[in-house]
């Protein structure tokens, strides 16, 4: 009774309120009337960013990739040309392209491995303080420096390192050995070897592989689960029928930062691995010491085109049709 | 064939003793004893949090009891996974899979037990001719209506043939004329198939018009088990009286006055007659009128106890605030036990 005769009597004042009255109250009429202008107004700023500074850079490296290097004087020959890119395809330099693939490939499927359980059992499980806890594990490696993650990884496999240390305690040295004595991954050590390259790289980019894949897993309702299990699907065929088609969206968004990251890194091969290049170091290489702007630009230009044919790829395979 | 209860000489298709299932301190299930015989339309019927869920989750193996025993056609199910139930569900919210088109959908129950491609697609179609959808089969799930989700989650099920089929308050969200459709159809199906149904609803109609048993929960335990003219016309208590049919729940003092014992008793809204001038009428006050179209509920006051009436159209009724003298026949006036 009270609340009602809280909200019960005349009303008072007119049916329709006195605009507001300044500048704010006129802006809030207008946009209202022409919500478009508001969308313009808020566009302007990061289309003019894109279109201008990050497209027109773009460009311009595209532009500079059809010139080409005047080998005995070093200066760059403003004609266009295809000259450049044939270069790409000499031996050495197709040797960089095929081995950054190769890794970020790698990179990319071992980070899926990883990041899935991590990921399902965020978005299944983890509730309250234990989500807040997967949030700042996930994100907390992002805060510290790059450099200083590299180095301490540098250290954890270098031949005296902690890793090595602790597979002698468990005997386990032999394991070590044998793994680096093999062609192509092995190396004097770990960190002098692809496999520590690789290591590195999936340990830096897991983060963005996890949030994507754990955010997919999250819209797919829990019931979509239990159907599978009721029609009688065994958890393993539960995983490839419903989770795995479900969660690719969030698996291939994952991937192509993975992909992309690993594509255009040049620090993490520089500290740790071989001295055979990346096309990252390839790119800085070219661009610093040895000047040649348009070879480094047309190495830029490959992860560009790689990265268009695996979402080409990807959107053909059905990854986007749970979207 | 129509059972009215579990035969002493059948296996029965689901038996529940003494099963339990407790979250914490929470007992969403309590120590609950059931026989659903096979072939029945068999409704659990309670308000949400009364355990029925639960206790359908516990047949299709989502959950596992904390306590009791659960056999299914005789066979122990405790610690049998879904997957290996012979057991299918209809969801309340459908659950088809949304990467899959609607044939894909029906016939996945078929897939994930290796049958070939022709042949559940074959199986599926009539499946789906079976729901009166034929040749929805190309269709995504999120390019048909409600009811038509429905249809499909129903075939996915009844596509495995299974021994008992669940239904989770399969017609919540579908609006009232098809969900009268549907019941109609819901109902015939489980004839025509024979297949035992257990239906899970908070909708005391719904429950009414469909099964041919029903079960009211309440606090994780069963109040009553019975057809539904014993669950309508003899509540055994409170509970059941004013769940089912919203009925008048009449205080001991009261029907010692006017029945008789001196018992709870409830007394049926349709059985409230308005009778000016009859003989042991009692005099009651208008206090509300609701105008329902095919009848009218009137809400009395009769000695300071509040009584529904139930009204069918074409009489002339009284107002909010009039005075009126009622009536209800002796053998209306259902007795009931005191607990609860």
């Amino acid at each position: 009774m009270s609340t009602a005769a809280a909200v019960r009597g005349t009303p008072t004042g007119s049916a329709i309120l006195p605009d507001r009255g300044g500048l704010s109250g006129a802006l809030s009429d207008i946009f209202w009337r022409r919500p478009k202008l508001l969308l313009f107004l808020m566009l302007l700023p990061p289309v003019l960013w894109l279109g201008i500074v990050y497209l027109g850079s773009l460009f311009a490296l595209l532009l500079q990739s059809f010139f080409s290097i005047d080998e005995f004087s070093g200066l760059i020959n403003r004609q266009f040309t295809f000259k450049t890119y044939g270069e790409l395809l000499l031996p050495s330099n197709l040797d960089i392209i095929v081995r950054t693939v190769v890794m970020a490939a790698l990179v990319t499927i071992a980070s899926a491995i990883v990041a899935f359980p991590i990921a399902y059992y965020a978005a299944r499980y983890a509730r309250g303080r234990w989500k807040a806890l997967f949030y700042i594990g996930i994100m907390l490696p992002l805060w510290s420096s790059y450099l200083v993650k590299i180095y301490a990884w540098k250290l954890i496999l270098a031949k005296e390192g902690i890793l090595t240390w602790f597979f002698g305690k468990l005997h386990l040295l032999w394991l070590i050995d044998a793994w680096l004595s093999l062609p192509i991954v092995g190396g004097n050590s770990l960190s002098v070897s692809f496999t520590g390259t690789f290591i590195v790289f999936v340990y830096v980019w897991l983060p963005f592989m996890i949030l994507p894949v754990q955010a997919s897993l999250e819209r797919v309702p829990t019931n979509l689960v239990e159907a599978s299990s009721d029609l009688g699907a065994t958890p393993g065929q539960t995983f490839r029928n419903v989770l795995f088609p479900l969660a690719l969206p969030g698996i291939v968004a994952g991937s192509i930062f993975t992909f992309s990251l690993t594509l255009g890194d040049y620090i993490i091969p520089q500290i740790i691995g071989t001295s055979r290049l990346f096309i990252g170091q390839a790119v800085y290489a070219h661009q610093g010491t040895a000047g040649n702007i348009p070879l480094a630009a047309a190495f830029t230009v490959v992860p560009i085109v790689v990265m268009g044919f695996y979402l080409w790829g990807a959107k053909r395979m059905g990854a986007f049709d749970a979207l | 064939m129509y059972v009215t209860g579990p035969s002493a000489f059948m296996t029965p298709a689901v038996s529940f003793k003494q099963v339990s299932r407790h979250f914490g301190s929470v007992k969403a299930v309590d120590a609950v004893d059931l026989d659903i015989a096979e072939g029945e339309f068999f409704a659990m019927l309670g308000p949400s949090g009364s355990g029925k869920t639960t206790c359908l989750r516990l047949i299709a193996g989502f959950e596992q009891p904390t306590s009791g025993r659960i056999e299914i056609f005789g066979s122990r199910a405790e610690g049998v996974p879904p997957y290996r139930r012979n057991v299918n569900t209809v969801f309340q919210d459908y659950a088809l899979f949304p990467h899959l088109n609607v044939l894909d959908n029906v016939s996945y129950g078929l897939m994930v037990k290796g049958i070939g491609k022709a042949e559940r697609h074959r199986e599926a179609e009539a499946a789906l001719e079976l729901v009166k959808l034929p040749g929805y089969g190309a269709r995504r799930p999120g390019q048909l209506s409600g009811g038509q989700r429905q249809r499909v989650a129903l075939a996915r099920a009844l596509v495995n043939r299974p021994k008992v089929l669940l239904l989770d308050e399969p017609l919540g969200a579908l609006d009232l004329k098809l969900r009268e459709n549907m019941q109609e159809e819901l109902k015939s199906l489980q004839k025509s198939l024979g297949i035992t149904f257990v239906f899970v609803t908070h909708d005391q109609g719904e429950a009414l018009s469909m099964a041919n048993r029903i079960a009211v929960f309440n606090n994780g335990r069963i109040m009553q088990v019975g057809s539904p003219e014993d669950i309508y016309q003899r509540p055994d208590t409170r509970f059941v009286a004013d769940f089912v049919g919203s009925s008048n729940v009449l205080p001991p003092d009261f029907v010692a006055r006017h029945g008789g014992a001196r018992r709870w008793a409830s007394l049926r809204p349709e059985a409230v007659r308005i009778a000016e001038g009859a003989a042991g009428a009692l005099a009651a006050t208008v206090v509300s009128r609701s105008y329902l179209g095919g009848a009218t509920r009137l809400g009395l006051d009769v000695e300071g106890q509040r009584i529904n009436a139930l009204l069918p159209a074409g009489h002339a009724l009284p107002g909010e605030g009039q005075s009126v003298q009622i009536g209800f026949a002796p053998g209306d006036l259902h007795l009931m036990d005191d607990a609860q």
